[in-house]
């Protein structure tokens, strides 16, 4: 049976130069992450240059993402919080492609990589520490320092409210990478049974049939998950400025 | 057409009509409203069962990451200040209440940190 891991096995596809013992190298990852920059550029920058007023099938879609994104920035962090929107949009823009090449047969899913995610969701926290310290000074603290608390219980709340904050990119980026991850491992687990069942003659042929369902049914759950995961990953982000932009008076 | 007196008349009753429709539905938006932006993972189908499963996901990964953050703050003091193991009892403890914080949080149940602030 097909081993399920292989696929997230990193190759070096041309090798660059070496840093000490650090070997620099494109892999299959970057390659990828190319692409996914890359189908980016060509969707924006195509569908912008010759726009129209009553927009075709891929200039709509370029807009209609523009106005997913825009809204879910006002309504999560004010119209203040559209400062982000580059920021915002390239992350969701990166994110949604990098799941959704994933699916594909044969490619590689950039964001089951926990270094990945977890690179992109701190970008996101010391953005967050980063303008909040500059727009706000010492004053952005008062995040970790709630409202209407009894000064005998103060300290053991802030230490709660900084642990918390602190848990913040853990939790984001691991919740992308779990995903993708072990939904591409369900997939291949079951698509290794079909492989497996049907050499196994007439039986094994009628047998094969289920998981094979199974595939077909999780190929759709997996395209229903990478842009869910995107808009979640993108939503929280905008939740994480919202407080660099406001921390608590 | 209709005389002039007897048009007014229709037209007033007509825009009371479409006022008392634009009432009905100001009211469901604001049924609904206050709500979208704190629940995070409802996602596009909050009915079907898979954006249960989201949420379910999210709900136990933002407990096990106070957790972890917890811990690995615990031991990162009692190996700098020698202090073992009263940092990792105790910041493992901060840690378990700090996921459950994240919990109440992102189901919708505690207010944000900044609750007083704006209106949640």
């Amino acid at each position: 049976m097909a081993d399920p891991i292989h696929q997230f096995e990193i190759v070096n596809l041309v090798p660059l130069f070496k840093v000490g013992s650090t070997e620099f190298a494109i892999t299959n990852s970057a390659v990828f992450m190319f692409t996914a920059v890359v189908l980016t550029a060509l969707l924006m920058l195509g569908t912008t240059l010759g726009r129209q007023l009553v927009p075709g099938r891929l200039q709509s879609m370029a807009e209609v993402t523009y106005e997913f994104v825009a809204d879910m920035i006002r309504s999560t962090a004010g119209e203040e919080g559209l400062r982000f929107f580059p920021f915002v949009f390239s992350l969701f823009a990166f994110v949604t492609f990098a799941n959704v090449l994933g699916i594909i047969p044969y490619t590689f899913t950039v964001t089951s990589q926990i270094i990945v995610t977890a690179t992109l969701a701190l970008l996101v926290f010391l953005t967050v520490i980063g303008y909040g310290l500059y727009s706000h000074g010492l004053g952005f603290f008062r995040l970790f320092v709630p409202h209407g608390i009894p000064g005998y219980i103060l300290p053991f709340v802030v230490l709660i409210e900084i642990v918390s904050f602190l848990s913040r990119p853990v939790s984001h980026s691991v919740r992308l990478f779990a995903n993708m991850l072990a939904g591409h491992i369900t997939l291949k687990v079951f698509a290794g049974f079909v492989a497996g069942l049907g050499t196994l003659g007439a039986v094994g042929w009628a047998g094969a049939t289920l998981p094979l369902i199974m595939v077909v049914a999780l190929t759709a759950l997996e395209l229903l998950v990478a842009f869910l995961q995107a808009y979640v990953f993108t939503l929280l982000t905008c939740i994480y400025l919202a407080d660099a932009l406001h921390p608590g008076h | 057409m209709a005389p002039n007196a007897h048009g007014g008349d229709d037209r007033s009753s007509e825009e009371a009509a479409l006022s008392a429709r634009l009432q009905r539905l100001g009211e469901t938006l604001d049924r609904k409203r206050p709500r979208s932006p704190s629940d995070d993972v409802q996602g596009p189908r909050p009915g079907s069962r898979f954006a249960g499963f989201a949420r379910g996901f999210r709900l136990s990964s933002e407990l096990v990451a106070g957790v972890i953050v917890g811990s690995v703050i615990g031991w990162s003091l009692d190996y700098w200040l020698g202090i073992s193991p009263w940092g990792l009892i105790v910041f493992l403890l901060l840690g378990f209440a700090a996921g459950v914080l994240n919990v109440m949080r992102a189901a919708g149940v505690a207010p944000g940190p900044d609750a007083g602030d704006r209106e949640h």
